[in-house]
């Protein structure tokens, strides 16, 4: 095993040749099941695979695919209901069945884990520092002062800024990819033989995702050790990953090299799961010219006033207990015409969300005007927003929480009718299931409830309840980002479908840019609750003028190992300009 | 974007449905089917719902009761001729080592005087259910008004609630019971589970408080918001069904305590007054015959056990089924069992 040093330089071993026997970690006809009501539930069937030193492997699937499930059964964190069988073999130890004493040496040593979420997986009571010396100590035998000389060793390693005052830092004091950084460190602290990274950057923001990744390469090659990647996300794949195993219904479809399986997938849920990728940077030369100038057309034929003007709006959130006013959104000034779709894309705080809400009426307006569908927001009482929430809808981004759980959905979609339209009984339940067709809904879901459908579904059900009225604006609010790659596309393509149909206006709300290229012909970009820069999709894409724009869009992953890694190289030149965050 | 759709209006089977595993045990069921159904899974709930059910049934069959008479031949105010100074006539059958099974006159025994134990016992344990469903419901009903408007506004209005609560909670329950039961006591035991049932409220309101400061935060109540419901409409429709498992739970465990507080008062004697029976007052007149004639102090004491022991049990079971996370863990047995059955046919069931 070789020393960690904080530059690799002073490495006594060279640049990691896999001279060693075999594989790390050897995995054959792996099988976890689950017991569900009286009998065994299978979550990966026969999942076999080989990790080398030095090399990632990504583990491709959706959620329920069995990636996350089978990968963590090695370290034998199943729920008390799994179990596994098969065999995994880490350098020829069997992992499988091992318990006790056994199990705990091999954890932390030889396997580490990065949780997909820094902030429930660190410990909020202690600080970062007492984390990894607690994590080396349980496994080496080491003085408390050494330890800590370690553990300042790896902050700086993972380059956080100051190590040596963030050792006493708690959780909470730290950013969202400064603690990503710190549970790397700790997962390196005993220098593993495996890592595994469970969706280690989903929980981040794209442009500090850029430096995680960027973070995870320049170990890899200096730690010699296995990785495996759990991910759904196609372009982190792409851009790290040797080796790919593509799961779908806990069985493993595919697997192959990065080229392979990017460049000539065979199996056709491959193929599916690769096209339904938005693919930024290009949705908007082909198709997306074309809409530009049709919107574009559609829009100076459009004589009637626009349906949402912000004029310097400022929106804040207010004082509660011994916290400050938050300013969320600060002097924004935003015009959305009839019929037309605008994209805002931005940080998570960077007030985007905000900006939805208030124009639903949800939240006062600070300063500034605000007018929608004609009504004066910011002087508007309660009464006058009655008539407005007959024009506007709103997806809402968790699709789990936006339905009543207690209700069955054909209630939920027919809440606005009952209320704005009165109708009732039969004239109502037509109604809904025109609207349940129109979603592409089986007639029959009217009456399940929210916990039996599948994300994609009850997202269906959203739209359909944001559509119900046939408002005039609609605010998705990141109506995709809970969903799988290929549900999403789905859900894009009927979203679209909808939008050319009623010609309702939109504000599209969103973190990520792919997405947001294919669907609107604007895109405002948001930081720090400021729009930084608005224009057409074509120059906000293709020529970025803002500084932190041009750091979002090269920062977007691309799901093509040639071409991420020439964004990639952009990207860390940029990333070296501006300094981590 | 290439994706090609599924066919407009088909079944939607391409759909990988994420949480397949999880919808297994709930499938083509409502919330409330759902709750029930582990409810019903609950052991002990279930033998708490079974004793309770059997004490209700002996209390109010046995002397009667709203005027209807009961199959029981002594009532509970007659005194009588005292036979074998009151030795309780049930004797136990002889695998428990008594000398065979026997109710005779009186099974639980008499009193000085000569009045039936057993008319007495069921008439306070009638007392005690009475009593402790009138707290129950009617701290149920102030709690979830107070906790459900204080958790919705917020504000002014949240503030103030607050500390009325907070006001009542810093009166000990038994000293204002005594001084409001003093009152209310003599006018029945109706009366008196109303006087405690206006003070009991406290913890229930702060629970639904609570409940309703997260439900607010929820999308669904600002999809309402948004489809413009009132608030009203948005408490009743969509946010007390929500809370609802709060609520249940909370009342269940309410109610064990108020019959211990009901006793607990009748014994300290600002309780239920004579004629009046409860359990608590038959202790308190007893204590002093507890050298000579335990039984006047066991019954009743055993009915006050039985009756709150099952109610908490109802509670937890209830607790349980409407918490999501308090999953069973299957016996190791039941596990094995299956997966012997199960090995030839799972690969099959994969393909599902």
């Amino acid at each position: 095993m070789s020393t960690l040093t904080p530059d690799g330089s002073q490495d006594p071993r060279q640049p990691v040749v896999p001279e060693d026997d075999g594989p790390i970690l050897e995995v054959e006809n792996l099988n976890v099941s689950f017991f569900v009501d009286g009998e065994w539930f299978p979550a990966a069937i026969d999942v076999s695979y080989h990790v080398d030193a030095g090399e990632v492997l990504a583990i491709v699937g959706e959620s329920g695919s069995g990636k996350t499930q089978s990968s963590m059964s090695l370290l034998g964190l199943l729920p008390v209901n799994g179990r596994s069988t098969g065999s995994a073999k880490l350098k020829g130890k069997e992992l499988v069945g091992l318990k006790g004493a056994a199990l705990r040496r091999v954890r932390g040593r030889e396997i580490a884990v990065i949780f997909q979420e820094p902030m429930t997986a660190m410990n909020p009571v202690y600080t970062i520092g007492f984390q990894i010396v607690e994590t080396i100590r349980s496994h080496f035998d080491m003085s408390p002062k050494d330890a800590r000389a370690r553990a300042i060793e790896l902050l700086t390693m993972v380059e956080i800024p100051e190590p040596e005052r963030r050792f006493d830092a708690f959780p909470h004091q730290l950013s969202g990819g400064q603690r990503q950084r710190a549970m790397i460190a700790q997962a390196l602290a005993c220098e593993p033989q495996l890592l595994v990274a469970d969706e280690p950057t989903t929980a981040l923001d794209v442009t500090v995702q850029g430096e995680i990744l960027k973070l995870m390469r320049d170990l890899r090659e200096r730690v010699n050790a296995g990785v495996v990647l759990i991910t759904h996300d196609m372009g982190v794949v792409a851009d790290m990953a040797d080796r790919i195993v593509v799961m779908q219904h806990g069985r493993i479809v595919e697997s192959g090299t990065a080229d392979q399986i990017f460049n000539h997938a065979q199996h056709p849920y491959t193929q599916q799961l690769l096209e339904s990728v938005p693919h930024f940077g290009t949705a908007s030369v082909a198709e997306g010219e074309e809409r530009t100038a049709r919107d574009r057309a559609a829009l100076e034929a459009e004589t009637r006033a626009p349906i949402l003007v912000a004029e310097n709006l400022v929106l804040e959130y207010p004082k509660r207990g011994n916290q400050p006013v938050f300013r969320a959104v600060d002097d924004v000034s935003l015009r959305i015409g009839r019929g037309e779709v605008v994209g805002l894309v931005g940080e998570s705080g960077s007030g985007k969300t905000t900006i939805g809400r208030a124009a639903m009426g949800l939240l006062p307006v600070a300063g500034g005007t605000l007018e929608v569908a004609g009504v004066q927001m910011q002087t508007a009482k309660p009464k006058d927003l009655r008539p407005l929430r007959d024009r506007v809808g709103i997806v809402f981004q968790d699709p789990g929480s936006s339905l009543n759980p207690r209700l069955p959905i054909g209630e939920s979609i027919g809440e606005p009718l009952y209320l704005h339209r009165k109708m009732r009984g039969k004239e109502l339940s037509t109604e809904i299931e025109k609207l349940l067709d129109s979603v592409h809904l089986q007639r029959g879901f009217r009456n399940r409830y929210p916990h039996e459908l599948s994300g994609g579904q009850r997202q269906r059900v959203g739209i359909a309840r944001a559509l119900a009225l046939q408002p005039d604006l609609l605010v998705a609010d990141e109506p995709t980002s809970a969903l799988d790659v290929s549900v999403q596309a789905k859900v894009l393509d009927l979203f679209q479908e909808l939008q050319r149909e009623q010609g309702f206006a939109c504000l599209f709300i969103s973190h990520d840019l792919g997405v947001v290229e294919i669907l609107a012909s604007r895109i405002a970009v948001m930081y720090m609750g400021k729009i930084v820069e608005l224009g057409d999709t074509d120059s906000i894409v293709h020529r970025p003028q803002h500084e932190y724009t041009q750091r979002l869009v090269s920062a977007v992953p691309v799901p093509d190992p040639a071409e991420q890694r020439r964004r990639r190289e952009a990207r860390d030149a940029l990333i070296a300009q501006a300094g981590v965050s | 974007m290439s994706t090609p759709l599924e066919p407009t209006g088909g079944i939607d089977t391409a759909e990988t449905i994420e949480n397949a595993i999880e919808l297994r045990e709930v499938e083509g069921l409502s919330q409330g089917q759902i709750v029930r159904r582990r409810f019903f899974r609950h052991r002990g709930a279930i033998i708490g719902l079974v004793v309770l059910a059997l004490v209700a049934i002996l209390a109010y069959t046995s002397i009667g009761a709203f005027g209807i008479p009961g199959w029981w031949k002594w009532d509970y105010f007659t005194p009588n001729d005292v036979q074998n100074s009151g030795t309780p006539t049930l004797s136990m059958p002889v695998w428990l080592g008594g000398n065979g099974f026997a109710i005779g006159d009186h099974p639980f025994g008499q009193d000085e005087i000569g009045r039936d134990i057993f008319a007495r016992v069921m008439k306070g344990t009638q007392t005690s259910l009475d009593v402790m469903v009138v707290i129950s419901l009617l701290a149920a009903v102030i709690g979830m008004v107070i906790g459900a408007v204080a958790g919705y506004f917020r504000g002014g209005i949240d503030q103030f609630l607050m500390r009325f609560t907070d006001l009542f909670i810093t009166f000990p329950v038994i000293v204002i019971g005594a001084v409001l039961g003093k009152f209310a006591g003599q006018a029945g035991a109706f009366w008196l589970a109303v006087a405690l049932g206006a003070i009991s409220w406290t913890t229930l309101a702060r629970l639904v408080r609570g409940e309703f400061l997260t439900l607010r935060e929820r999308e669904f109540v600002d999809a309402a918001k948004v489809a413009g419901a009132s608030s009203t409409r948005i408490i009743r429709k969509h946010m007390i069904p929500n809370a609802m498992g709060v609520i249940i739970v909370n009342t269940t465990l309410l109610a064990s305590q108020a019959v211990l507080l009901e006793t607990a008062l009748s014994y300290l004697g600002f309780g239920i007054k004579s004629p009046d029976v409860s359990l608590g007052t038959m202790i308190s007149e007893y204590q002093s015959a507890f050298s000579t004639r335990p039984w006047l102090f066991w019954w009743p004491g055993l009915f006050i056990i039985l009756i709150a022991l099952s109610v908490n049990f109802i509670g937890d079971g209830l607790r349980d089924a409407f918490d999501p996370r308090q999953k069973r863990v299957p016996s190791e047995r039941k596990m094995n069992r299956a997966a012997r059955a199960g090995a030839t046919t799972e690969p099959e069931q994969a393909t599902s």
